[in-house]
């Protein structure tokens, strides 16, 4: 296969692929393609299947049925030159916990057959880059989670893989230490690395992938850009609270509402839940010297997606993919 | 470079990181060290002036059985040296560092070699130390160099196949604790052989088990090598026995080893 035609088939190409444990089907015939150099999500809640298709893809085990290729080779046929291309950093951290962090990355340079300089080059790099100079020395049983997290993914570059598996990058990691994740994936990206990342997190599929694929029941329900997607789900909105219903009278009259319980005293005002807006809305209420009690900002996530997706997926599904045909 | 040749690369650096492990964390190695040593003084002190007597050699007594006696425990620390890399595999393998070497484009075996030959050589160094207290406490070979080379030949042997086997076993197994238990037979068989009584003053039955089981043989070769007894055909049959453990506990293992990690 000539290169052109692994640019035309996509950096991971997957077709009816399908895995099962016994009686549990986790994988139901998933079909989806990722190009070359772009970010790829796979967004859905626990269980749905998306560790199982990285370990799938990444080689670690093998599927039921479909077929899945990887760079240009089949992931059955050809592991050894799908595993020379590609990293993969899980969500389960997978570093040597009884060795030091300059250890493992030289252990990973040992075992991609860099001769000595390269090795030593790049490792000194990437602790650099990581932020791990000063910890190198240290086991890593003595590393925070964030720390673990970059060494795990610095092991992962020493082979300087074109196509990187992300399970899961930020479980479990505090808000700073995710936006540092993101931004050394932006970077990944930016140096043409194909990224296909696994999350839980709307706003982080958001944030990173050229496209989405949301995956429910090891079935895929949706997929699209996240613009595309976000269309789909009902928009953010901010909830008002007021003491007596005189005030919730003034409030609706002074604002575009869209819902309102007078049981509860309270309106729901759509809203991107950006401070310009909700700035604007404040001072309207100022404006008609509306008294507000309380106020909470509701941005959409992924119960919201997957609420407006499972009640009625069928249409959704085929509206996608009627747009992704016109791209 | 030769897919040979990656062979090798890949399987030093994985024994390079067992090495490392053995080094940072010594206390498995102790542990199991420390069985053999507390068997021998035990063998030796208390029990060796009565059975020195009854093995009855020239001199009889806890002398002679000292010399008796050393065979059986060495391979006793064979076995405990088994135990201990039954237990490093299967705590190998619960970490996430596999998952990402299977997902690597190395030589596939080279997880376990590096295992293989670490044990390998932190054994053969504890059987130097076993040696060493041996001869504190009374063990005389009679042994030149060429013997004593023949002899550590012989214990390499042995320990490359019963390591073999209990990668397997750490394979297997699903928790370490397991892990730990299933080459506990091994550590019978110095006992129910020729390693700390002679076969001969068995009741009948036991005289069978004994002398067809691996251990029996190789311990004969060694106190052949090491104190002049005869050796006859033992040494033919523990090479036999040796290669045959080996190829089935690495068989095993590689087959266990390409199995879809349960999830």
């Amino acid at each position: 296969m000539t290169i052109s035609q692994q640019r035309n088939s996509g950096a991971i190409t997957v077709s009816g692929l399908r895995k099962s444990y016994g009686d549990k089907v986790v994988l139901d015939g998933v079909d989806l393609q990722v190009a070359q150099g772009t970010t790829f999500a796979l967004l859905g809640p626990n269980g749905a299947g998306k560790t199982t298709m990285v370990q799938i893809l990444s080689t670690l085990i093998g599927g039921d049925g479909g077929e899945a290729r990887v760079g240009g080779h089949d992931v059955a046929r050809e592991p050894d030159a799908v595993r020379d291309l590609i990293g993969v950093t899980g969500q389960f951290s997978a570093v040597d916990n009884l060795l030091t962090g300059q250890e493992n990355l030289r252990l990973m340079a040992d075992l991609r057959h860099l001769d000595r300089a390269t090795g030593r080059r790049r490792i000194a790099g990437l602790l650099e880059r990581f932020d791990l100079v000063e910890a190198a020395g240290k086991p890593v049983t003595t590393y925070s989670g964030g720390m673990r997290r970059r060494l795990d993914l610095a092991m992962t570059l020493v082979g300087d893989p074109r196509i990187i598996f992300l399970d899961e990058p930020t479980a479990g990691l505090d808000p700073r230490s995710r936006r540092t994740m993101w931004q050394i994936i932006r970077n990944l990206v930016a140096g043409g690395v194909t990224i296909f990342l696994t999350t839980q997190y709307l706003e982080e599929a958001d944030q990173l992938a050229d496209r989405v694929a949301l995956l429910d029941h090891g079935r895929l329900i949706a997929q699209g850009t996240p613009a595309e997607l976000k269309k789909l789900i009902p928009g953010g909105h901010i909830s008002l609270q007021f003491t007596d219903a005189a005030e919730l009278d003034a409030a609706a009259a002074a604002l575009a509402a869209t819902g309102r319980d007078d049981d509860a005293l309270t309106l729901q005002v759509p809203s991107d839940g950006g401070v310009r807006s909700l700035r604007a809305l404040l001072d309207q209420l100022d404006r008609a010297a509306v008294n507000v009690a309380g106020l909470t900002v509701h941005t959409p996530d992924l119960d919201d997606v997957f609420l407006a997706l499972t009640g009625q997926p069928r249409e959704l599904v085929s509206a996608l993919d009627e747009k992704a045909a016109l791209r | 470079m030769s897919s040979l040749s990656y062979a090798m690369r890949d399987s030093s650096t994985m024994l390079r990181r067992n090495l490392l492990h053995a080094r940072r964390y010594p206390a498995l190695t102790m542990v199991v060290l420390a069985l053999p040593i507390v068997f021998l003084l035990l063998f030796v002190f208390v029990f060796g002036g009565t059975l020195g007597a009854g093995i009855g050699g020239v001199s009889g007594g806890r002398a002679e059985y000292a010399n008796y006696v050393t065979p059986g425990i060495l391979m006793l620390a064979v076995t405990g040296a088994a135990q201990g890399t039954a237990i490093s595999v299967a705590m190998d393998m619960a970490e996430g560092i596999i998952a990402r070497f299977r997902t690597m484009a190395i030589f596939r075996p080279s997880v376990l070699t590096g295992h293989v030959l670490g044990s390998l050589i932190q054994t053969m160094a504890g059987l130097v130390v076993v040696v060493g207290v041996a001869l504190l406490v009374g063990f005389r070979p009679t042994a030149d160099v060429l013997e004593w080379i023949a002899a550590a030949g012989v214990l390499a042997m042995v320990t490359f196949a019963i390591v073999w086997l209990s990668v397997a076993c750490g394979l297997v197994t699903k928790s370490v604790e397991a892990a730990s238990n299933l080459p506990m037979p091994l550590m019978l068989l110095p006992f129910l052989g020729s390693g700390f009584v002679p076969t001969d003053s068995m009741p009948k039955a036991m005289q069978v088990v004994a002398e067809y089981q691996p251990f029996t043989p190789i311990m004969e070769t060694l106190r052949g090598l090491l104190l002049g007894t005869a050796i006859g055909n033992n040494a033919i049959i523990s090479v036999a026995w040796c290669t045959g453990l080996a190829l089935v506990g690495f068989l095993w293992s590689r087959k266990l080893y390409s199995r879809d990690p349960i999830r």
